[in-house]
């Protein structure tokens, strides 16, 4: 809150009224007690994972405990089983995000110039969701099962799609796609609120069509609305672990980062090189981050207002 | 819960109370007990049907000395470890007696979770027990746990399509080809999904061919000309015709539903708990229903098996241990394995139980399961054996992409990395 009052330069350099400073310390002393806990419960938690990941360190074999420095990096990056993770997780990530965008966009359309029975048609988009992610995974498990399920029936009678590894990271993906879709459209409905009404009737007066209103008109003036609703994506899906996790466990090389971390650090019990992989996980993570804001230029949402 | 126990003063108390009040219905609450003066005994175990009724005799034989709470754990292995690791890792002492699987001996030992079996009670364990089962709860010379229950596997087949078990894998290849050309069922069910029923599918192979994985110290990974004679047998039954559709995804439950159905397989290489379930899903078949030892890749080493099966070991952290002593010994008892193998199916790790008249119409293959409990194979026991088994269950899936001589290069080294806890796990 201090910042946007120094980045403004008209009012930066002007000398703050005794009230105001008082006002101001009572602020901070006010927040001061939020800023410790969230520093205590996010803060120390990444400070002692980077610190296991430089040491070895397996829960089963304590005595062997000892400072390794770079070494479990050097361990995990030279890993093929992790570069492998890494393809899924970033083959995952794109397909499904670029999948999310054009029926995300879709549905907001409909959504959005939907005249009857709005808010049913909202909701019931909404509804894949609302759904708790394992029990939409389990669904989607059985549904494709050889034996039970009925997709497997209906598309590929007598094989096993979720033994195979191109079917089964389709169904990953088509689980994925089908779960935030409509998460995806909600963000972009909000991109399309921002679009004026009558900006699109005068470029239809200038004979703009359909076709040329959304790419010309609606795409720009929404860009903002669909980079953030990529990074939130793009973020999140990069993390995928638990629709993996219930339908294949990672078996036929579908296991993503995420599910290699936790096979290292919970049930191989190594400490060390799973924190590696957090922190590995973490580093990427903030890259994408990164790379969408500064090289797309994605705004947080909040300063979109001001700096427009 | 374990901090519960700490909380001094009567606030905690009272809290305690009411929560007790509030789940005083459950008997698997266990902290409520140890508040009334009385010492609880916190038993985890996995799923197994009327466990809870031996955990019930066990209660009157302790005659109000302490009370056993039966906990149980969730029905995959992984699971069941994850939970137990997890609390063990951090020292809790709510956890008393632990059902370990037989390949977590080592592993818990090492880090040193479980209390070494001394003097009488130990006495107690060896007295009867069968060498091989006995075998799994040792870690370098001590106990460290007493035998449950054990388990091996059979070779079950139609006696109606099948007038001879085969003796050699090969025979046995060849008899499924055979009535497959015939148009009839001749499938060869096997575990092949990846996990730990596929590390079992191997292991018996390896020791059936006279092979080793791991050497006997278990520090180096050998990998020898046996193992590679089994990945030569897993290739040769996955691209066979005998071979199911769903072989690389198939676990010990798939395979029993496969073979009920009565429409495909002749053949399927499973624990003894399908011969009590064939006769309640399909008693037409339970008829033709046959049971032989394993077949070896060298065919004078038939019936050559590892073991599976349950160990019981006492918690370090555990705060009555002599109590947790007992119970455990009174849980596996020869009396409460009789009854287990017979209402639940667990072949028993003591000898004299299988020759009990009483065991013959309910475990009619005993003599069977107690030669192959007699000349067991080894499975590989290190501390590292859950990195060692998802490394082999993922080299060798799918079974059907198996090329023997790379595949066991691979297993090599990756299994060295493994066993000096080096490495990734995939």
């Amino acid at each position: 809150m201090s910042e946007s009052t120094v980045e403004s330069p008209a009012r930066g350099k002007r000398v703050l009224s005794e009230g105001k400073k008082a006002e101001r310390r009572l602020g901070l002393w006010l927040c001061a007690p939020a800023a410790i806990v969230m520093i205590a419960v996010t803060g120390y938690p990444v400070i002692y994972s980077i610190w296991l990941s430089l040491q070895r360190y397996d829960l089963r074999f304590p005595g062997q405990r000892e400072f390794v420095g770079l070494t479990n990096y050097i361990t995990v990056l030279s890993n093929s089983y992790w570069w492998t993770a890494f393809g899924v997780t970033a083959l995952i990530t794109v397909i499904s995000v670029a999948v999310e965008l054009v029926l995300g966009m879709a549905l907001a359309l409909v959504m959005h110039r939907t005249l009857v029975a709005r808010g049913l048609i909202r909701t019931v988009a909404l509804i894949p969701y609302g759904i708790v992610t394992v029990v939409a995974a389990y669904s989607w498990r059985y549904a494709w099962d050889d034996n039970t399920g009925y997709l497997a029936q209906l598309f590929a009678p007598g094989e096993a799609p979720l033994t195979h590894r191109a079917s089964a990271l389709s169904i990953i993906i088509l689980a994925e796609v089908w779960k935030t879709v409509p998460f995806m459209a909600l963000l972009l409905m909000a991109g399309l609120a921002l679009v004026p009404e009558d900006l699109l009737k005068a470029a239809s007066m200038d004979g703009a069509s359909g076709w040329q209103r959304f790419t010309k008109v609606i795409l720009p003036v929404m860009k903002p609305a669909i980079l953030v609703a990529l990074l939130f994506r793009t973020l999140d899906a990069f993390r995928i672990f638990d629709n993996i996790f219930v339908l294949t466990s990672g078996a036929q090389e579908t296991g993503s980062v995420s599910m290699q971390t936790y096979n290292n650090l919970i049930r191989g019990l190594n400490l060390g090189v799973g924190s590696t992989m957090s922190v590995l996980i973490f580093i990427a993570v903030a890259i994408i981050a990164f790379v969408f804001v500064k090289v797309f230029g994605a705004a947080a949402p909040g300063n979109d207002g001001g700096k427009r | 819960m374990g901090r519960a126990h700490r909380v001094p003063g009567r606030r905690g108390r009272r809290l305690r109370a009411a929560l007790c009040a509030a789940v005083i219905a459950s008997p698997l609450v266990a902290a409520c007990g140890s508040e009334s003066g009385g010492i609880t005994v916190n038993v985890y175990y996995s799923t197994e049907e009327n466990f809870d009724q031996v955990v019930a005799k066990c209660n009157d034989a302790a005659a109000g000395r302490y009370k056993i709470a039966l906990n149980v754990l969730p029905r995959g292995a992984d699971d069941q470890r994850e939970q137990m690791v997890r609390r063990l890792a951090a020292g809790d002492s709510d956890m008393d007696v632990l059902g370990l699987d037989v390949t977590w001996v080592a592993e818990f030992a090492e880090a040193g979770w479980i209390a070494e079996w001394t003097g009488q009670d130990k006495a107690d364990v060896e007295n009867g027990t069968l060498a091989g089962p006995l075998a799994t709860a040792r870690w370098k010379d001590k106990l460290y746990a007493a035998p449950k229950n054990t388990n091996v596997q059979l070779l079950w087949y139609r006696g109606d399509l099948v007038p001879t078990p085969p003796q050699s894998w090969s025979e046995m290849l060849d008899a499924a080809k055979q009535l497959k050309s015939q148009g009839k069922p001749g499938n060869i069910l096997m575990t092949g999904a990846q996990y730990e029923g596929l590390v079992v599918q191997f292991a018996n192979l390896t020791a059936g061919a006279g092979g080793k994985i791991l050497s006997d110290d278990s520090t180096k990974a050998v990998v020898d000309d046996g193992a590679v004679k089994a990945l030569h047998a897993l290739h040769d039954l996955a691209t066979s015709p005998a071979a199911s559709a769903s072989l690389s995804n198939a676990k010990e439950d798939n395979i029993r539903q496969e073979f009920e159905t009565g429409k495909s397989a002749a053949f399927e290489i499973n624990w003894p708990f399908v011969y009590a379930s064939m006769a309640k899903s399909n008693p037409d078949l339970a008829k033709v229903f046959k049971w032989a030892p394993l077949p070896a890749i060298d065919g004078s080493k038939t019936g050559t098996a590892i073991l599976g099966g349950f160990d019981l070991a006492i918690s370090t952290y555990s705060r009555h241990k002599p109590e947790a002593f007992e119970a455990a010994t009174c849980l596996r008892s020869a009396e409460n394995q009789k009854f287990s193998a017979i209402n639940s199916g667990v072949p028993p790790t003591i000898e004299s139980v299988y020759h009990d008249p009483e065991m013959a119409e309910p475990y009619p293959m005993r003599d069977t399961i107690l030669a192959e409990l007699k000349n067991p194979a080894t499975r590989p026991v290190t501390p590292a054996y859950q990195n060692v088994s998802t490394l082999i269950s993922t080299i060798l899936s799918p079974p059907s992409d198996i090329d023997p001589v790379k595949t066991a290069d691979r297993l090599r080294s990756e299994l060295q990395d493994a066993l000096d806890s080096k490495g990734v796990l995939p």
